[in-house]
């Protein structure tokens, strides 16, 4: 039987109420936002992206504990890691979230993991992946506002 | 007086709520090992046994195209079907059969009046008045039919409490107004509006009034007559029923100047290339095959509903939102969203810190079915500066017990996230 701290696990709890890297970014090379307008889960990803490296990164937003928890964890991750790695990662995360019998590494992933519970919600999905498409909008200078919806 | 304190007054049975859900049978179901308690009425109701089994019967008994045969089998559904014209036509007190038009569910029946009643009468400078408390379902079709004319949509503002401002109203009702809309009781907020005053106040100034009854239908004693609505919709699966059908009142007299809204079959009384003559009240309504088993099973629901009473369904609901209410109040950090002094039986909330997706899934986990989110009222979130609200919504098959679950939901859901 399902446990709901599978979901709601202490990290995500954490992550939520004390999201790391909050706050606009200023400088940003990169800047995209989100917005799931069914759900008000809202965002935007600020990056400070040089030479394809990504030297900071932080978010704002609003929304429910699973896509702040999720933008949190994601920018933690990603400082200093390239845009080849950061799109790698994200291929990574969606499979952890989406499919059934691929598991990505659980190295690549290291505290994202924490985020396999959503697995089991499937209408959470589009919680837990919208900062991770408002990133992929980032690094790519999409100037439309990404939905996971 | 309101319609619910009306029906207060009056002696009726208490209901008997075990025998009842016995006959539901989706509420024996488990969610998450948990028994299901269904709180999401608002969205759609369940259905009783012989609502589900009319459908069995009709399609093993009596399938058949409708008005179209001679044979045995297309009488047995015409009749049937019509019986169910009759049903509803006593049901809201109409005065006759003509005025009751089948549709797909409130939302066509809005779109209805809007393409086949304002299309042809609205100029531009023409003013429709509606809510801020609106479904979108009693938006956009006015939007839309904006955008075709040039007329220009008004807006009946609301106060913190979810209540109407009918000064504002007052002021809004001018020579330019063609129509007003709006709904007999917010799905989102829960708030009874004062909708035979509101008619009187457009008929004094020759304005007619369409009435979204979909959460209005199920919850209250509606009489078109007294009421002297000009429209009336509501939906089936609101009311016990299936999806797919629903219902548009509309006063003779309009409806027969009205162009037909669909074209097709049933809704024509001879075509040739050169003319075709349209079908009389209702069929001219009606076009193609309708969801003959739907509106037969709709008949079903309402005998449902008045063989149980509805005067003891509005008693019993009204205890438990009451007593839903005081314990919400209790609980720190929830603020209630929609706190006019007549309600029916929706208790829409927000937590401090909790978003409303997280509670619904924590409660869903518990067995638990509210809805989250914007309830298709996104002008009402906004007013309330919120992204979503959480909605428990109670029918007849609810009880006390139900509300205890959900507030330790809630408690639960504090625990889990704070």
């Amino acid at each position: 039987m399902l446990d709901i701290k599978d979901l709601y696990q202490d990290i995500i709890i954490d992550h939520n109420r004390s999201p790391r890297n909050f706050g606009k970014l200023e400088h940003a090379t990169r800047v995209a936002e989100g917005y799931n307008p069914l759900c008000g889960d809202r965002l935007t990803v600020y990056l400070n992206l040089d030479a394809n490296i990504i030297k900071d990164i932080r978010f704002e937003g609003t929304g429910c504990a699973i896509s702040v928890a999720s933008a949190s964890l994601m920018t933690d991750h990603l400082k200093s890691k390239t845009k080849a790695e950061a799109e790698e990662i994200f291929q990574n995360f969606h499979t952890l979230l989406t499919k059934d019998n691929e598991q990505p590494e659980g190295e690549m992933l290291g505290k994202l993991s924490a985020l396999s519970g959503v697995k089991e919600y499937p209408v959470r999905v589009k919680c837990a992946t919208l900062c991770w498409h408002t990133l992929h909008s980032a690094l790519n200078g999409k100037e439309t506002i990404v939905s996971t919806e | 007086m309101d319609a619910t304190a009306k029906l207060l007054r009056q002696p009726q049975q208490a209901l008997d709520v075990g025998q009842l859900r016995a006959d539901f049978p989706i509420l024996k179901q488990k969610i998450h090992g948990k028994p299901l308690v269904y709180l999401d009425n608002a969205a759609t109701t369940q259905k009783p046994q012989s609502v589900i089994d009319m459908f069995r019967c009709y399609y093993s008994e009596m399938n058949a195209n409708i008005h179209r045969g001679v044979h045995t089998l297309s009488q047995r559904a015409t009749q049937n079907y019509e019986e169910a014209r009759t049903k509803v036509q006593h049901f809201i007190n109409a005065d006759s059969f003509k005025e009751i038009i089948f549709v797909r569910g409130t939302t066509e029946a809005i779109n209805l009046v809007a393409q086949s009643y304002g299309r042809p009468k609205l100029k531009a400078g023409d003013e429709i008045i509606v809510t801020e408390m609106e479904h979108h379902s009693n938006i956009v079709p006015w939007q839309l039919l904006c955008g075709q004319t040039g007329a220009t949509l008004k807006v009946i503002p609301i106060n913190d409490s979810g209540e109407l401002k009918l000064d504002n109203y007052k002021d809004l009702l001018n020579a330019r107004t063609k129509i007003v809309s709006i709904a007999h009781v917010s799905n989102s907020l829960g708030t009874i509006n004062p909708i035979k005053s509101i008619i009187d106040m457009a008929h004094a100034h020759d304005v007619p009034v369409l009435v979204d009854g979909a959460q209005g239908a199920p919850h209250l004693k509606v009489d078109v007559q007294d009421l002297d609505c000009d429209f009336y919709a509501f939906s089936g699966h609101k009311l016990f029923g299936p999806t797919g059908v629903g219902v548009l009142y509309g006063k003779e007299a309009l409806l027969d100047a009205m162009p037909p809204y669909h074209g097709g079959g049933d809704m024509i009384k001879m075509v040739t290339f050169e003319k075709t003559l349209y079908n009389d009240l209702p069929y001219k309504f009606e076009a193609g095959t309708p969801h003959i088993a739907g509106v037969i099973a709709l008949g079903t629901a309402i005998d449902y509903v008045s063989r149980v009473g509805l005067d003891s369904i509005v008693a019993h609901e009204h205890s438990l939102l009451s007593y839903a209410t005081e314990a919400a109040r209790e609980i720190p950090g929830l603020r209630l969203i929609g706190t006019a002094s007549e309600k029916t039986s929706i208790l829409s909330f927000v937590m401090e810190g909790i978003h409303p997706h997280d509670l619904g899934t924590i409660l869903d986990h518990e067995g638990i079915a509210i809805r989250t989110g914007h309830h298709c009222a996104m002008p009402v979130m906004e007013h309330f500066g919120v992204p979503a609200t959480a909605r428990a919504s109670i029918a007849m098959y609810n009880t006390h017990e139900d509300i205890d679950d959900l507030i330790n939901g809630l408690k639960e859901a504090h625990k889990v996230l704070m």
